[in-house]
């Protein structure tokens, strides 16, 4: 039986493979060739469609499409998915200067419709400026689109440009529900900021009439060659449609897990810890005893400090049902245990791995490996430790960890520096650029309440001095530095 | 002042502890987050829509991830009960067959609150057509009294053409038609269904059903309606279910080809291929080509003996970080000599529970198939792959498709330069082991004898920690059903060894098929 050799006439070494070589940012395996990288490096990205996708809302107002679009933008980017959303409104309000009445949405006004028909059309323009050229994946385009004709418009859009589409539609008939939104988002438009709110809401409940007649829901039967996703009551019923990849599942599975009852996450970083004062990463270290040595007649040391105002804090805050979670590296621990509490330990929520630096001071990482720290400033984000983890690693790590935390209600996250600004950056819609240098000192605990479109942050400092931790970018960021450029936003340490 | 924290030297975890209490991680606080309190799925649906496929499927995938559970099959009790004449069993009218079905469920329910209650499961599948509101009502009932969670699944399915299939794979070789002819037993099943069909009053999550948990899952997933999911693991599930499909394909996993360290019988690392692994990868080549897909999708770790290897094929591949080889920590890129010299302790401790020890700033077995769960996920959604990866990856992934423990997960055999095929067929998967030819060292490292005797470990449930457990026997025992002829052999294949998969004992049904059906040569 010939061999394989001589049956593919190919060298049994190979057809002289590519060459692998390890890029020394983000230490990934790849081939080249005279030297230089390829360019096609397939990566485990998210999105592994080819075509970009084109999400689109469906629904009455006030029925939460912008809320869902933005929060839905917001997770795509978080999770390294370029998303955009195009809000057809906003198209309309920079056209239309100034609105008068709801009248302009009356579907005999021929002057409106021609106008909200073109701004319908420029957003399109737009999606595909940021599909084509601006390297976007997902576009959002977030609009009533409640007649079939809109939307079969939308549909032949998508087909000449090679998108795939993927409608959302939120459905709800319940009067509370609608009128929350307009209070919380409607009230405070760019729309009614002449109105009072009784006049606004007026107003908007018969805005809310004009499309009523029209509206062509979904339908099981009619758009049944449609992918979609109809979402009812808030989320206590879902219809799903031949969901057709990847990203849309994770879509599907996104929006089935997010609630809008209200609530409250606490993030805060573990108490100061040994390792912390003298000035070295990561480590599993316990709480340090500073403050025990420098106070002898504290009946309780500095980590003991932190750990009971943190309980103190959380009894003042008169939480109903607080889930607490750690990590599984004993300052985390020994912090959550100071609370007296029941708390679920997650291997997710471990600070970043810095492989051959783990325990270094910067010192020793500048004097050990100058090239490795120079690339880290140079792009904090995507750098990998060598046999450790980079941001954006995390950042994948951490993904089951942030759709726990939208099924959840009250959270208190005790963690770590990187983990907290991966989640803060979630929370917060921070880029891949700001994300390593957000701040999260030391005794500090952040509270997030989703509010409006958004997240408010209160950030509370409990009272208790810690070490600070905080390495702001250098501003030579050049492999060919010296130490003290490279030192230079080091925090003093013991 | 709070107590002190002393480390499990298995488990590396951090538990408060007293001088006298030895570290012995917690149960989770409160009871497994998980399921808690435990959970009924009720099957719903007319025979022959799927029902038992996916009531099996997701008990493999539950146990997995380690959430203890198991499926009731109400059929197998009444096939304990009576022996199987004809379709006029399922009459309507049928008052003795009527009360012996009743009985049947009644019985099912009983091992289910056993089970749920006395044996530590968490989860049980009550696999039955359901197909009545009276019946619902009684599981809704059986459910509040004993404080279980009820979650119902529904298939609805109309095409012909899918329950003609379903009927050839799975009914026709049943234990009630044995020693009928297919067409008699295509007929008979077909005049079953009828019976049915008559009194069926499908969920309606809309109206009447509103307040219920339900997926109904319409045309094999084309179409899902999801309603009032209650908690985590309802998400899950309903996740899941949207991402399985039963389009045929096959899965290849196979390790990257011998390395340098490989040669030196040093673990972990990042080495090269050796001059046998390079041969290896031109092999692999051949073999993708002569398995003749339309389509195939090649993954491979980021580690560079696996890019090595899938590059080797010139096909476009994607690297996945999940991949990546258990981390050995402190002993990464030593030998086991080396190991059981410089840290004797962790080297005992780890043959004394494989699964669970985690190495010092490393990662264990457990970690392991918590960071591998996309991967299946998405294996899940795919059709054709090749998964290049490692000896302590591939045995989490065989593990999930053929149901293994966690007990058996890290012996399981994952020799160097051996393709596993992996095909679904009936409600198992078809295993096919072609050993490409190439020599390579023998990284294979079996449990100790004198730990075979020694106490087991109690089994650690924990949220977020992940201890898969093996589906449980049924309480009757099904007979191995069918088996599908075994396609020809590889070409490239020199010697297909049938698969060193470890003793099965007390195995149960999908076991059993997968490993009546073997290639060998």
């Amino acid at each position: 039986m010939a061999s394989a050799e001589e049956r593919t006439g190919m060298s049994l070494l190979g057809t002289s493979p590519r060459q692998l070589t390890q890029n020394p940012l983000k230490k990934i395996w790849m081939p080249y060739k005279n030297g230089h990288p390829e360019q096609h490096i397939s990566q485990r990205r998210v999105c592994m469609t080819n075509c970009p996708t084109l999400i689109v809302t469906v629904g009455l107002p006030a029925r939460g499409k912008t809320y869902i679009s933005k929060k839905l933008t917001r997770y795509l980017n978080w999770i390294g998915v370029p998303t955009k959303e195009f809000n057809v409104g906003q198209y309309r309000r920079d056209c239309v200067k100034i609105y008068k009445s709801f009248e302009f949405f009356h579907p005999d006004n021929e002057e409106g419709l021609k106008i909200r028909k073109q701004c319908a059309s420029a957003a399109m323009n737009d999606v595909q400026q940021y599909l084509g050229e601006e390297g976007g994946q997902v576009a959002v385009f977030d609009a009533t689109n409640t007649t079939r004709e809109r939307r079969e418009t939308i549909i032949r859009f998508a087909e000449h440009n090679g998108y795939k589409v993927f409608f959302v539609e939120s459905v709800c008939e319940d009067p509370d529900v609608i009128a929350e939104n307009i209070v919380q988002v409607k009230l405070g438009s760019p729309d009614y900021t002449d109105c009072n709110s009784e006049e606004a809401i007026e107003d908007f409940m018969k805005r809310i009439k004009c499309y009523e007649n029209s509206y062509e829901t979904l339908d099981e039967v009619m758009d049944r060659e449609l992918s979609f996703i109809k979402i009812i009551d808030v989320g206590r019923r879902y219809v799903v449609n031949r969901v057709l990849d990847h990203i849309q599942s994770r879509i599907v599975y996104y929006l089935m897990n997010i609630h809008i009852t209200p609530r409250s996450i606490y993030l805060c970083r573990h108490g100061e810890s040994d390792l912390n004062v003298k000035g070295r990463i990561g480590g599993d270290s316990g709480l340090s005893i500073r403050g025990k040595e420098a106070c002898s007649f504290a009946k309780f040391c500095l980590w003991s400090s932190f750990a009971k105002c943190l309980a103190k804090f959380i009894q003042d805050q008169n939480i109903k049902d607080l889930k607490v979670w750690t990590s599984q590296m004993k300052r985390t621990i020994q912090t959550a245990e100071a609370l007296g509490v029941p708390y679920e330990q997650w291997k997710a929520l471990n600070e970043i791995d810095a492989g051959v630096c783990e325990e270094m001071r910067y010192e020793e990482i500048q004097e050990h490996y100058p090239l490795e720290f120079a690339l880290r400033d140079q792009d904090k984000y995507r750098y990998r430790y060598p046999k450790g983890e980079s941001y954006e690693d995390l950042v994948q790590r951490l993904e089951p960890v942030i759709m726990e935390l939208e099924r959840q209600e009250n959270v208190l996250v005790i963690c770590h520096q990187a983990v907290m600004r991966c989640l803060l950056a979630y929370f917060l819609d921070k880029s891949a650029e700001e994300l390593p240098y957000l701040k999260c000192p030391l005794h500090t605990v952040l509270k997030l309440t989703p509010v409006a479109y958004g997240c408010r942050v209160e950030s509370i400092f409990l009272k208790v001095v810690a070490v600070n931790t905080h390495r702001g970018k250098p501003e030579n960021v050049n492999i060919h530095r010296s130490s003290e450029d490279a030192l230079q936003t080091v925090p003093p340490h013991l | 002042m709070p107590a002190e924290l002393t480390q499990n030297r298995i488990h590396k975890i951090w538990v408060p502890s007293s001088e006298d209490v030895p570290a012995v991680p917690p149960r989770a606080y409160g009871g497994p987050h998980l399921a808690n309190p435990p959970t009924v799925i009720v099957m719903v649906g007319l025979p022959a829509r799927g029902k038992t496929y996916i009531a099996r499927k997701l008990t493999r995938y539950l146990n997995w991830i380690g959430l203890p559970t198991k499926v009731f099959n109400v059929g197998e009790y009444r096939r304990e009960a009576v022996k199987y004449n004809s379709y006029d069993f399922f009459k309507a009218d049928n008052q003795d067959a009527v009360r012996i079905r009743h009985q049947c469920a009644l019985a099912a329910l009983h091992d289910v609150k056993t089970y749920l209650t006395e044996e530590g499961g968490h989860i049980a599948v009550f696999d039955a057509t359901n197909t009545t509101r009276d019946r619902r009502d009684l599981i809704l009932s059986f459910g509040s009294e004993n404080g279980f969670k009820i979650f119902f699944i529904e298939s609805v399915c109309d095409d012909p053409d899918v329950i003609a299939t379903n009927i050839m794979e799975v009914k026709v070789s049943c234990p009630d038609y044995q020693g009928r002819n297919t067409a008699d037993a295509v007929e008979d099943f077909q005049k079953r269904i009828e019976c049915y069909r008559a009194l069926y009053q499908p969920l309606d999550p809309n109206e009447y059903d509103r307040n219920l948990s339900i997926i109904k899952v319409i045309d094999v997933g084309r179409r899902f309606v999801v309603n009032q999911v209650q908690d985590h693991i309802q998400s899950r599930i309903v996740y899941y279910l949207m991402n399985i499909h039963v389009q045929p394909r096959s899965i290849y996993l196979c390790r990257h080809g011998e390395s340098e360290d490989n040669l030196q019988g040093r673990l972990g690392g990042d080495s090269g291929l050796s001059a046998q692994g390079r041969k290896f990868a031109a092999a692999l080549t051949c073999f993708v080509e002569q398995q003749n897909l339309s389509e195939v999708k090649v993954w491979s770790s980021q580690l560079r003996r696996s890019i090595q290897t899938a590059e080797a094929l010139g096909m476009p591949y994607e690297q996945w970080k999940a991949l990546d080889e258990i981390d050995a920590g402190v002993c990464e890129e030593m030998t086991y000599e080396e190991i059981k010299e410089k840290y004797p302790e962790e080297f005992a401790l780890r043959d004394q529970d494989k699964f669970h020890y985690r190495y010092p700033r490393g990662e264990s077995y457990q970690d392991l198939v918590q960071r591998v769960e996309p991967v299946i996920m998405e294996l899940e959604r795919q059709e054709n792959v090749l998964v290049i990866c490692h000896q302590a990856v591939m045995r989490c992934l065989l593990a999930y498709f053929l149901d293994k423990s966690a007990e058996e997960l890290p012996y399981l055999k994952c020799p160097l330069h051996t393709v596993l095929k992996l095909t679904p067929v009936a409600y198992g998967c078809k295993v096919e082991s072609i050993f490409l030819n190439v020599d390579g060292v023998n990284t294979q490292r079996d449990k100790p004898e004198e730990i075979k005797k020694g106490p087991t470990v109690p089994l650690l449930q924990r949220r977020n920690s992940i201890t898969p457990l093996t589906s449980p026997e049924p309480s009757k025992k099904l007979r191995v059903t069918s088996i599908s002829p075994t396609p020809p052999p590889s070409p490239c294949s020199a010697s297909a060894l049938p698969p060193a998969l470890p003793r099965q004992g007390l195995r149960r049904n999908g076991s059993d098929l997968h490993e009546a059906v073997q290639v060998f040569h």
